[in-house]
């Protein structure tokens, strides 16, 4: 029997808008995943620990709000505290490419910015996802 | 790593108290490898309190969920919450979105959540929701709670699933009256209308009454309870009511029928489950035009070595303890 994806679509931080991680999560959805939304206003700590329960494939954090600099590395360094690395973390948001270029280094595997098609996004996230779980089974 | 060996590397996670032990062996049984696991761990179980919560879409079930969730806490167990959302029939995906109503437990360490997609199963539990279960009874969490939308079998199978059945309802709404119709009544051990801040809350509480009234209840009578699950409010006693339950299945000895139930449940679904796959393969093989739908049934049953049963005796669930008056 073979398991669908599992992902997480979090929002971090004051960052009340959530249209685009909902377009995002029925994206996922309709590509057979199972999509799982934290809803607003997460720590890193609770999306990763999200993350850790569900026993997720993956982790996509939108974020609108101009804090990027800050939440994405701080999610970065939660997986490797939990020793959860294998778990794929990719965003996307209102994010300048230099900046984009910067989170990438520091370790986001992917960065989306807005008008990034949904097809690229679903088939970054099948098949960054699909390696992690021939890995971990 | 083969199999057998990530299975033992995942015992040692397990039994070394992980989250992520528990988290990947949960993912183990939803993936139809958890025999060896459970057959590890089962002599553990059977130590939690298991809570269903059924109930129409909307009515509170997750708010419900998370303020009994602090509750438990309060008195210093350990909690467990399995909420089930349906997978899309067409692409197999689901959305969870539950959690949204749990988040301030997301850090809690003695508090652990799963969401599970049904995946096509039939009565609106996942395949994997009993596993899940005896997972994480065998993890040593104290009390877990499932949350299921009530739509047709699932309130049937969480009440053979739990020791006690929590149905939820709201007011000014159709669904739950249509719910109360639809047989409901007969496996609550506790009602709850949520949202009592609601004006019609009330009308509900005297249309359960009533409705109730026409029912016989052998031994438990279900206790009835409003709660705003927003405030809190009616929490202490909803979880007053639980326990109310818990000790008369204690002192009546049922409770050892209860645990029985809920094993004859898992043991139905694992057989049925694969019954239904060999019944898959017959009926692609075996179906051919020509003869009757009877004589085609016939066939498929006998290729199983089963000679077809006459009879009509109705199929009555155990668990079911109340009649309509007059009718039994
Ligand atoms: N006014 C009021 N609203 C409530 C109360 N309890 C829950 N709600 C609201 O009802 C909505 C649905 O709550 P959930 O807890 O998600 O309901 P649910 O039954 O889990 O929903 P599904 O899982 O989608 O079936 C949310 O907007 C809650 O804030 C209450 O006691 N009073
Ligand atoms: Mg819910």
């Amino acid at each position: 029997m073979s398991r669908p994806l599992r992902v997480i679509i979090a929002k971090a931080g004051l960052d009340g808008h959530d249209r685009g991680a909902k377009v995002i999560a029925r994206a996922l959805r309709d590509a057979g995943m199972e999509v799982i939304y934290t809803g607003l206003f997460q720590t890193p700590e609770q999306i990763v620990q999200t993350a850790i329960q569900e026993d997720a494939d993956g982790i996509g954090l939108s974020i609108l709000s101009g804090a990027h600099m800050t939440l994405f590395p701080l999610i970065v360094e939660q997986l490797k505290a939990q020793g959860a690395q294998d778990i794929v973390f990719f965003g996307g948001g209102t994010i300048p490419p230099e900046d984009a270029d910067e989170l990438r280094r520091r370790g986001v595997q992917a960065i989306f910015t807005p008008g990034a098609p949904l097809s690229e996004i679903v088939s970054f996230v099948e098949h960054e996802c699909g390696k992690r779980r021939e890995l971990v089974g | 790593m083969n199999d057998t060996d990530a299975g033992a590397a995942l015992l040692r996670q397990f039994e070394a108290r992980s989250p992520r032990g528990l988290a990947r062996a949960i993912s183990y049984a939803e993936s139809g490898r958890g025999a060896q696991l459970i057959r590890h761990l089962f002599a553990r179980t059977g130590r939690s309190m298991t809570i269903g919560l059924t109930g129409p879409p909307g009515v509170g079930k997750s708010t419900l969920s998370s303020a009994l969730v602090r509750k438990a806490r309060s008195l210093g167990k350990t909690v467990g919450v399995v909420s089930v959302d349906p997978s899309s029939p067409f692409s197999h995906g689901a959305l969870l979105g539950d959690r949204i109503r749990l988040t301030e437990h997301f850090t809690d360490s003695g508090v652990f959540i799963r969401s599970m997609a049904s995946r096509g199963h039939l009565g609106g539990l996942a395949g994997a929701t009993a596993d899940a279960v005896l997972l994480m009874d065998a993890f040593g969490l104290d009390v877990i709670l499932i949350e299921t939308v009530g739509v047709g079998q699932s309130e049937i199978e969480i009440a053979e699933l739990a020791h006690t059945t929590i149905v939820a309802l709201q007011p000014g709404s159709g669904d739950s009256i249509q719910v109360l119709k639809a047989g409901i009544m007969e496996v609550a051990d506790v009602f709850v209308v949520n949202k009592k801040d609601h004006p019609m809350a009330n009308q509900l509480k005297r249309e359960i009454r009533s409705m109730m009234e026409m029912l016989d209840f052998s031994g438990w009578v279900p206790e009835l309870v409003m709660t705003q699950a927003t405030s809190g409010e009616g929490i202490d006693e909803l979880w007053a009511a639980i326990e109310n339950h818990v000790a008369y299945l204690q002192k009546s000895g049922e409770m050892a029928e209860k645990r029985l139930e809920a094993f004859t449940h898992q043991v139905r679904q694992l057989a049925l489950g694969h019954l239904q796959r060999k019944l898959e393969r017959e009926l692609r093989s075996k179906v051919a035009e020509g003869i009757d739908p009877y004589a085609a049934a016939d066939r498929v049953l006998q290729s199983f070595g089963v000679t077809p049963e006459g009879g009509d005796e109705p199929i009555r669930p155990p668990h079911v303890r109340a009649s309509v008056k007059g009718l039994m």
